[in-house]
């Protein structure tokens, strides 16, 4: 059986992170983390990946952008919000320019906590990801035999 | 005319599979190079099998047609030269593969994918003559264009003729292979400053096709690397084989130790590359013989 699982190429988005989560995701891929030891590629494009991670929250200016991305990636595919700003806003959530987290305007599958979410953490989001991807792909192929 | 058959069907067969596995071992090494631990070997055939069972974008209907013709004439190139094709034919049907994809990118409406064509043009335009030069050195130093003929006629390898041909060779099979510093159009590294150029817009199953062709193409090139090796003798594959295996690995280190650079500085030094070793070595070979 062909299974997404054993190839996720990743594309990270940065929504309006304080940097902080974006190193944390960078840091997966050196030598310590090494998430391409399970084929995980960041691609940084759309149109070739299969997990949008998004970190910081989502305001005015990146709203249609983010939702141009997610519109542009091919099914299967899976949304991971890294980081609690991703997650319901964090400590922006009151802002008078912030929206939210980023499932205010995406369906996100995943919720990575934490401020920064750690490498471990993050990893771990991505493993439970490309779970979902699985069940994604399933559901394509038994909608594609219908 | 047996062995011709047997070669190009092996090349269709295998041609995917053993490029496939190359590009697995370059992952690999590349990761151990850099003090990681890497992907499994076989998992460029993962991505393969993935991007097939991923959902196709399609920009339009051209840019289908056009990886279809890149896809063929790569094939074309390959059958050709594992054939024992003629040797100028080979590489102006790999110029023609070429082309189809540089149009393939132009055709999408993207600026990431018209950038990656403009730069594979420049890049077509730096290797180019480095090739026409190789096929030269062949003939100059074996009397024939025809590959069967390089590889049955000769007693002595090419390369005892054409070490400076050799050199430029390998100079732009880095540019062949999209390897760093001559990685402009499109790379297999996150850290560029454009990542995917050239297959930008391109998804899904159409991607597929297009990493078929560059498993294909790098089984080819590999080919050409070989031919400087071959004599009629038949322990000639082994060294030949041996030497496949050397050139490629330098270009895994080159990639690993060089960073990116501007396309004016490519196209310069590749030209006098191709001058001072090829030129000199042909001159050489014109007034010797």
């Amino acid at each position: 059986m062909v299974k997404v699982s054993k190839s996720p190429w990743l594309l990270h988005y940065d929504g309006s992170s304080c940097n902080g989560c974006d190193i944390e995701v960078l840091a997966c891929l050196t030598p310590v983390y090494d998430v391409e030891r399970f084929g995980v590629i960041n691609t940084g494009n759309p149109k070739h990946a299969d997990i949008l991670l998004i970190t910081g929250g989502i305001n005015a200016q990146n709203e249609p952008v983010v939702k141009q991305i997610y519109d542009q990636m091919p099914n299967p595919k899976v949304v991971v919000a890294v980081g609690i700003c991703a997650c319901n806003g964090g400590v922006f959530k009151e802002c008078y320019n912030i929206k939210g987290g980023t499932d205010t305007v995406l369906p996100v599958d995943i919720y990575v906590p934490g401020c920064a979410a750690r490498p471990e953490a993050i990893i771990d989001g991505v493993v439970k990801a490309i779970g979902v991807l699985d069940e994604k792909r399933e559901k394509m192929r038994k909608g594609a035999a219908e | 005319m047996k062995t011709s058959i047997l070669l190009t069907v092996l090349f269709l067969i295998l041609g995917p599979l053993v490029g496939g596995l190359i590009t697995g071992f370059d992952r690999k090494i590349t990761a151990r190079m850099q003090g990681r631990q890497g992907p499994p070997v076989l998992q460029p055939f993962y991505d393969l099998s993935k991007l097939f069972a991923k959902q196709t974008f399609i920009v339009n209907d051209v840019q289908d047609f056009l990886i279809c013709g890149f896809l063929v004439f790569t094939i074309f190139t390959g059958c050709l030269f594992f054939s024992g094709g003629d040797l100028l034919l080979v590489f102006f049907a790999l110029t023609l593969a070429g082309v189809f994809y540089i149009m393939s990118a132009s055709s999408a409406n993207s600026p990431y994918s018209s950038m990656g064509g403009q730069r594979e043009l420049l890049q077509e335009m730096t290797y180019e003559p480095m090739v026409l030069l190789s096929a030269i050195g062949f003939f100059e130093a074996t009397g024939s264009f025809s590959v069967s003929e390089i590889i049955t006629k000769s007693t002595i390898p090419a390369i005892a003729y054409t070490p400076g041909i050799f050199v430029g060779f390998l100079w732009i099979l880095t540019i062949k292979f999209r390897k760093s510093p001559f990685d402009l159009s499109t790379t297999h590294h996150a850290h560029q400053e454009m990542v995917k150029g050239l297959n930008a817009e391109i998804s899904g199953n159409m991607l597929a096709l297009v990493e078929i062709t560059e498993w294909y193409e790098k089984v080819f090139l590999l080919g050409v690397v070989g031919l400087f090796f071959m004599t009629s003798a038949w322990w000639s594959v082994i060294v030949a084989l041996a030497a496949c295996i050397v050139a490629y690995f330098i270009e895994i280190l080159i990639d690993n130790v060089s960073p990116r650079v501007k396309w004016d500085f490519m196209f310069k030094s590749t030209w006098i590359v191709t001058l001072v070793v090829g030129g000199v070595n042909l001159l050489i070979l014109m007034l010797m013989k």
